[in-house]
């Protein structure tokens, strides 16, 4: 127990900064990006025209089969390979893992968007899907003006909710070399042989982080309740 | 592409590589087991605790439950592997003794069970909420203690009530145990990705990885779907005729 050093955090105060720069940097645009290609997959889903249907599901279903990890490692080394494909290069891009994590994250959480989504295009009563035909909107403008915009606000706090646990899976991406809050931390308990200190400094941070996030998006879940 | 590759022998081990595959998913499932057991004892025990009336015991299940919740699992695997053994002198003893494999195992085990409980806690506190005040009440009407009520009364229907949650939450467990491979555990993910470094054929390996968590999560939910039919309550929403 003795011994403990708490000093070497300071020291690597911007070091792991950095780090947690990268791992909300990564949290947003995942979560903006997978609410956008899940909430098309959510209309997909529930697409009249079955092929389009069958194979959103079968990406979703597919997707929430799979640990992270693994998807994680699997658009490391996909990932510039159909990029090489595309192009018709002659050699694969040197993608590094920062960046095909962008790509993971955002197809990898729009398979739990999308499920969201799903179920707030469907908490939205037929009525109004047939009131916007009625008045000769057409598909896209009712899903814009009409269906979309009150699925999101229902849905809001879960998309939330989604979003927190995402800023906790993103530290999985440390598993390969990349300096996100965790990989930072983990660099500097390694070189300093600071563990302890390191580890629980990264818990808390988290913690507090995570927990008063849950705590705003349960009181913004009240306030949304009461004006409905 | 090459899938004649897993029925080759691995050089200097005597095994072919699915059969390195195969104890890798044996660990996997092995370690879910186990985690389950644990997860869903303490989970219930944490649940139900949350729903009495005393408010120390509510506040204290609560604290526990936002603890598990709030932290990453990969930081939660790092704290059960590096940091308990260095704060606590008895702990350090025993690992250094025991076989790395066994502290291995044994870490996955308490830490996904101990991460699963806490979710688990919730959904058996939701599900006791959701039933009808009056079920209590009716329990306590005919004489029925506290604990007579939830064993009788209370969580039969509660545990019904929840199991398309739980089994959300098996597969999540069985999925969350290649996180161990951080720590070294040599569960399927860690067989995964060792085949695929040694062999170069990482489009093969990933792809029989992927078929094998697949199929699990398949017959995980096939299981769940069973025992939900099986346990169904005629005359109740999903319940038998």
């Amino acid at each position: 127990m003795g011994g403990l050093d708490f000093a070497v955090i300071e020291r690597a105060l911007p070091y792991l900064m950095r780090g947690l720069q990268y791992t909300v940097q990564l949290t947003l645009v995942a979560a903006l990006g997978g609410t956008v290609f899940g909430t098309l997959l959510a209309m997909a889903r529930l697409s009249s025209f079955k092929p389009l249907a069958l194979a959103a599901a079968g990406y979703v279903n597919l997707m929430r089969s799979l640990p992270l990890l693994l998807v994680i490692f699997w658009f490391y080394f996909l990932v510039p390979v159909l990029v090489q494909k595309l192009m018709g290069w002659e050699l694969p891009p040197r993608i590094g893992p920062e960046r095909s994590a962008y790509i993971t994250f955002i197809m990898f959480e729009a398979a739990y968007f999308c499920e969201i989504m799903r179920a707030g295009i469907q908490s939205i009563s037929r009525g109004q899907v047939g009131a916007a035909y009625a008045v000769g909107l057409t598909y896209w403008q009712a899903m814009q003006l009409i269906i979309l915009p009150q699925a999101f606000r229902n849905m809001l706090p879960v998309l939330l909710t989604q979003s927190i646990i995402l800023f906790q899976d993103v530290s999985l991406v440390s598993l390969l070399n990349v300096t996100d809050f965790v990989g930072a931390a983990v660099k500097i308990a390694q070189r300093d042989s600071r563990i302890v200190e390191m580890y629980l400094f990264v818990a808390i941070v988290y913690f507090i982080m995570c927990y008063t996030l849950s705590f705003m998006v349960k009181r913004l879940q009240h306030r949304i309740a009461i004006v409905r | 592409m090459n899938f004649g590759i897993f029925l080759e022998q691995i050089p200097d081990e005597g095994i072919a590589w699915w059969q390195n595959l195969a104890s890798g998913l044996g660990w996997t499932l092995g370690t879910a087991f186990f985690a389950w057991i644990l997860a869903f004892t303490l989970g219930s025990i944490i649940g139900v605790v949350r729903t009495t009336d005393k408010r120390w015991l509510v506040r204290l299940g609560d604290a526990y439950v936002e603890l598990f919740r709030n932290i990453p699992l990969i930081v939660q695997f790092f704290i059960w592997y590096f940091v308990v053994p260095n704060v606590i002198p008895a702990v350090k003893a025993w690992v250094i003794a025991a076989d790395p494999t066994d502290f291995q195992f044994l870490t996955a085990i308490v830490c996904l069970g101990l991460f699963t409980s806490a979710r688990i806690a919730e959904q058996v506190r939701s599900g006791i909420q959701s039933l009808s005040q009056g079920q209590r009440n009716a329990g306590y009407a005919i004489g029925l203690t506290q604990t007579q009520t939830y064993r009788y009364v209370l969580l039969p229907m509660a545990y019904r009530i929840i199991i398309p949650p739980l089994t959300s939450e098996v597969m999540n467990l069985i999925k969350n145990t290649a996180v161990a491979y951080s720590i070294g555990l040599v569960e399927l993910f860690f067989r995964t990705r060792e085949m695929a470094e040694m062999t170069f054929r990482y489009f093969e390996v990933f792809a029989a990885a992927t078929l094998i968590y697949m199929l699990i999560a398949f017959s995980a939910n096939r299981v769940m779907a069973f025992i939900e039919r099986r346990v169904a309550v005629p005359g109740y929403i999903g319940g038998g005729k």
